[in-house]
């Protein structure tokens, strides 16, 4: 883990919170798609990053994001939970060969394929936790479900967009 | 003993997820309690700057509807202001001066808001130093908004009417049936009217406004109109929706409102056991 590494990751960080509180929070389609953007950062830190330092990540991040969406907590436990069982998901997708060490596990450096293995199951999980814990006492079980589907379908949209429009290849951002 | 500690920090991961899980459900917890902390909300000073900087730049997009919007109510006001000069040849009695003091008006900007979620709270920039206390009541010319749940120094969070756990005392303004508004959670747009007797006939289109009951609003600010009304699963009471007046997608100037005789209601009430929501 090299300085520029790390400065690589502290600025996508910033990014990504800022794009997240400042832009998304209002970009909420037909009332049910919302569109959480940040957990792509959690979902493209590298590989060999450890489960302890990725969920306290996680927690920062969810947490900050918490602030301005007045929900607070509920961010961060969904975002803690992800970074939970990113590792060993990712241990569970490993390719024949396995990974390289400091590989960003992006659309670019994988294929299309893999990725939509790796990221939609951890979207739903998250948004599974974010949509449940949020709704707790009202007893709207159809709306929930169409948040959390539609949700995850767009952000998954937005993610392949965003990794085609600003990542590079083999590179961080 | 190093057993143990290797037991330990083979778990370290696991462990780290529950105590990180464990401080996010207590901060659910503790922020959704009726006292709420008010710190870790978007009405601190940094969330609150950032957000305000932000609909420095956005309030332009905006602005000729909530002119529009201004004029509309100045002209609504001018008419009930024209009401109430004395005509210069009559003699002008007050009955009860204190009656006429008891509401003070604030007006605040909306910095941050939001609709879709199943608790929504908005954020204004005015705060303790500006005279802005808990439980005083939100709204805008179009309607009921919400309730102030935290107050920082610069800032407040209010609880939008679109909260699933907020009720406003409201009445049905042609008959005086009295009920609670409350949000269901669906559609940013509606809410339902609770707590109506079945054998009250009601009319779609009655206008629905606050009823003064529980001293957090004045009466007669609207709330909605009514527009739909089934006899419901419930064997009491109908089921009652209505449009709700505000639009909370376009909320951007609100004012709020203290009864300075709250603090006197609410401690008859509590005197007399009497809970009124």
């Amino acid at each position: 883990m090299n300085s520029s590494r790390i400065f690589l990751l502290v600025i996508g960080f910033i990014i990504y919170f800022f794009v997240q509180v400042l832009l998304l929070k209002n970009l909420v389609l037909f009332g049910s798609a919302f569109c959480f953007l940040y957990v792509l950062y959690i979902l493209l830190l590298p590989v060999d990053m450890k489960t302890v330092p990725t969920m306290l990540i996680a927690f920062v991040l969810g947490f900050g994001v918490d602030l301005f969406y007045d929900t607070l907590g509920i961010h961060a436990a969904s975002a803690v939970a992800l970074g939970f069982v990113r590792s060993g998901w990712l241990k569970v997708l490993t390719p024949t060969g396995g990974y390289d060490d400091d590989l960003q596990p992006s659309m670019l450096n994988m294929n299309f394929g893999w990725f939509l293995t790796y990221s939609i199951p951890l979207f739903l999980l998250h948004h599974l936790i974010f949509f449940y814990i949020e709704n707790l006492g009202t007893n709207l079980f159809l709306p929930v479900v169409q948040k959390i589907i539609f949700s995850s379908i767009f952000v998954f949209i937005m993610s392949i967009i965003v990794q085609l429009l600003f990542y590079r290849r083999r590179r961080g951002i | 003993m190093q057993r143990i500690l290797l037991f330990l920090y083979r778990l370290r991961a696991f462990l780290l997820f529950l105590v990180l899980e464990g401080i996010a459900i207590w901060l659910i917890v503790s922020y959704n309690s009726p006292q709420g902390s008010a710190f870790f909300n978007s009405a601190n000073q940094v969330s609150g700057s950032v957000l305000a900087a932000q609909n420095s730049v956005v309030e332009y997009f905006s602005l000729a509807s909530v002119n529009k919007a201004l004029v509309e109510k100045n002209a609504e006001l001018l008419a009930e202001l024209e009401a109430f000069k004395k005509p210069a040849d009559s003699v002008f009695i007050e009955l009860d001066s204190t009656l006429l003091h008891s509401f003070q008006f604030k007006g605040a900007k909306v910095i941050n808001n939001s609709l879709n979620l199943s608790q929504n709270f908005i954020t204004v920039n005015k705060g303790s130093k500006h005279g802005i206390k808990e439980g005083m009541g939100v709204f805008n010319e179009d309607g009921a908004i919400g309730r102030v749940k935290g107050v920082t120094k610069n800032f407040a969070t209010v609880i939008s009417v679109l909260h699933t756990d907020l009720l406003i005392s409201s009445k049905i303004a042609s008959s005086e049936v009295f009920g609670s508004t409350k949000w269901d959670g669906k559609n940013p747009k509606q809410a339902k009217l609770l707590y109506v007797p079945r054998h009250v006939t009601i009319e779609k289109g009655d206008k629905v406004v606050t009823s003064g009951y529980n001293a957090v609003f004045p009466e007669g600010i609207p709330i909605g109109t009514i527009l739909e009304v089934s006899q419901g699963t419930d064997t009491n009471y109908l089921d009652i929706t209505i449009e709700l007046a505000a639009d909370f997608s376009r909320v951007s100037y609100v004012y709020l409102v203290e009864n300075n005789q709250e603090e006197e209601l609410n401690e008859l009430y509590q005197s007399n056991g009497v809970n009124n929501e």
